[in-house]
């Protein structure tokens, strides 16, 4: 497998609804590279995101059905749908974290919000920490920020730094794979350009995908594009090809805003 | 027309309100005037028996501490079993209403209540079931407070907790609670307060007494209780002595409310935006 993930014949329906919101979905998620997923609200992109590191089992009763391959360092592959164990789940989520819509500070202080994910991987070397969580706040740009006021509550941060405190969070477990569901929807432009620009500097170490139902940012910051409708991807492929010559008719109406 | 409605309806509202603060003026006025003539430092460091109320005070504090210090681990664990995992289940609805239905008791039924099942078997009035009927009462409270604040903390944060690889036992105890910490923590002062200055609960179970008491499977002395019995007396002074007793539980309950105030609008400030 040449892909960090491979999702293969995907679908999913929630606990007791009658359709399924994803039908057999299959979309490669490529190494170290941005792939977007697009299209309109209800259209199952949050549904697909958060199968990729299996919140969805926070809420029993869902039912998936196909296989979502993960890619190990050492080329070896899993398929995360058949975890079952809590200790795998936990593995699974350090691996491949996430980012939501909201900002979602803990209510600790900024360091804490940083070391508490450190502390449950069972490092406890108080230097070690404040290394990893300086690190972390350095590569997410907050530091200069934060760096006279580590110790406060973190709620007080602006939503632009709350973010970015959650992306600080999630790479400070140096996980392989990034999910970011609408990161930039609730921020305004300036901290929605200061999260852009920094997903195109995460993929050199990480692989990155993300929901957003922005098209500009989608071309602004991915490699790879998936445009879904109404449970089905429609088409997937390099950017630039889904922006400027795609295949399909609804892709096309989409990406021209001549939708609905 | 839909205007002068608004007004009359403002005006109307204006006054009951109005009306509401004179009589508790009113009441803490009188309060105050009938309860400091007799608030000497001596009633404090003397037994009802000889015309203090420390027993009171102590019997007080005691009943409604122990109480909590029941009450409260009890209905703090209900309260998270119905928030983070019995959620939506039609058990938790089930004892949601259970508990609203027991908060809309008349706290008299409570009292009658434990008088039948412990009064009677242990042959009189005791400490016990005084501290049992003011549970019956603080339960309900502390579980639907805490159900309550830990609906509010949104549920993205438990989904956070869970996506850095925490278990659903970590995020409670150092997401959950921390975030729900404030609201949880005025909840209880406010339980507290609702029943320490409960009469109707204890005055057939714990009773009242004149002595120091410390064992508790004997009548306990309560000072509503003794309130209750002093306000009747023909002696002036036994009555001074219930106002002023009257003047410190009332003081007391203010205060415990404004401190559950004064934390609220703490609270707004770190909330989440
Ligand atoms: N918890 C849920 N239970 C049942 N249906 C849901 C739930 N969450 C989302 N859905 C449904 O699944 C579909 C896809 O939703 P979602 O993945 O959130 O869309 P998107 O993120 O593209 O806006 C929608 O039709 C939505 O109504
Ligand atoms: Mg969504």
């Amino acid at each position: 497998m040449k892909n960090k993930m491979e999702i293969k014949n995907f679908s999913f329906t929630y606990k007791g609804a009658k359709a399924p919101s994803l039908n057999q979905i299959s979309l490669p998620i490529q190494t170290n590279k941005v792939t977007a997923i697009i299209g309109p609200s209800g259209c199952g992109k949050s549904t697909l995101l958060r199968s990729m590191n299996r919140i969805h089992d926070l809420y029993p009763g869902n039912q998936y059905d196909g296989e979502i391959l993960l890619q190990d360092k050492d080329g070896k592959h899993q398929n995360i749908l058949a975890i079952k164990k809590e200790n795998e789940f936990i593995r699974l989520r350090q691996k491949v974290g996430m980012v939501f819509q909201k900002p979602t500070p803990f209510p600790m202080s900024i360091v804490d919000n940083i070391a508490y994910g450190l502390r449950l991987t069972g490092l406890k070397n108080k230097r070690k920490l404040h290394e990893q969580v300086e690190k972390s706040l350095r590569d997410v740009a907050l530091w200069e920020e934060v760096k006279d006021r580590l110790n406060d509550d973190a709620r007080g941060l602006s939503g632009g730094q709350q973010q970015r405190l959650c992306i600080a969070r999630v790479i400070a477990l140096k996980p392989e794979v990034i999910l970011f569901d609408e990161p930039t929807s609730a921020l305004d432009p300036l901290s929605t350009l200061a999260i852009e620009e920094m997903i195109s500097e995460l993929k050199q170490n990480y692989t990155i995908t993300v929901v957003t139902h922005n098209m500009q940012q989608a071309s602004r910051i991915s490699d790879y594009t998936a445009f879904m409708y109404l449970g089905d991807l429609i088409e997937f492929d390099d950017t630039e090809t889904i922006f400027i010559r795609p295949s399909e008719k609804q892709t096309e109406d989409y990406i021209t805003g001549r939708f609905g | 027309m839909r205007l002068v409605i608004n007004k009359i309806a403002l005006l109307l509202s204006s006054l009951t309100a109005i009306l509401g603060l004179l009589f508790l003026g009113w009441i803490l006025v009188t309060l105050i005037l009938k309860g400091s003539t007799a608030l000497t430092p001596y009633i404090f460091t003397h037994d009802l028996v000889n015309n203090g109320i420390r027993n009171l005070l102590w019997g007080q504090f005691v009943l409604a501490g122990l109480a909590s210090v029941i009450g409260i681990p009890v209905g703090l664990l209900a309260g998270i079993y119905l928030q983070e995992y019995g959620n939506h289940t039609r058990y938790a609805n089930f004892i949601r209403d259970l508990s609203d239905v027991m908060m809309s008791a008349p706290s008299i039924v409570i009292g009658t209540f434990i008088y039948a099942i412990i009064v009677i078997p242990a042959g009189h009035t005791n400490g016990w079931a005084g501290v049992a009927a003011l549970f019956v009462m603080m339960l309900p409270i502390v579980v639907r407070t805490t159900d309550h604040m830990l609906g509010l903390v949104p549920t993205e944060l438990r989904e956070a907790g869970i996506a850095i690889g925490a278990t659903k036992y970590h995020v409670i105890i150092h997401i959950i609670l921390k975030a729900a910490k404030v609201g949880i923590m005025t909840g209880l002062i406010l339980a507290f307060a609702r029943i320490v200055g409960e009469t109707a609960p204890l005055l057939y179970t714990s009773g009242s007494t004149i002595y120091m008491e410390t064992d508790l499977s004997q009548t306990y002395p309560s000072m509503t209780v003794s309130i209750y019995n002093l306000a009747t007396m023909p002696d002036e002074k036994l009555v001074a002595l219930a106002w002023a007793a009257a003047l410190i539980l009332t003081l007391t309950v203010l205060a415990l409310n404004l401190l559950g105030r004064f934390l609220i609008k703490d609270k707004k400030i770190k909330a989440y935006k």
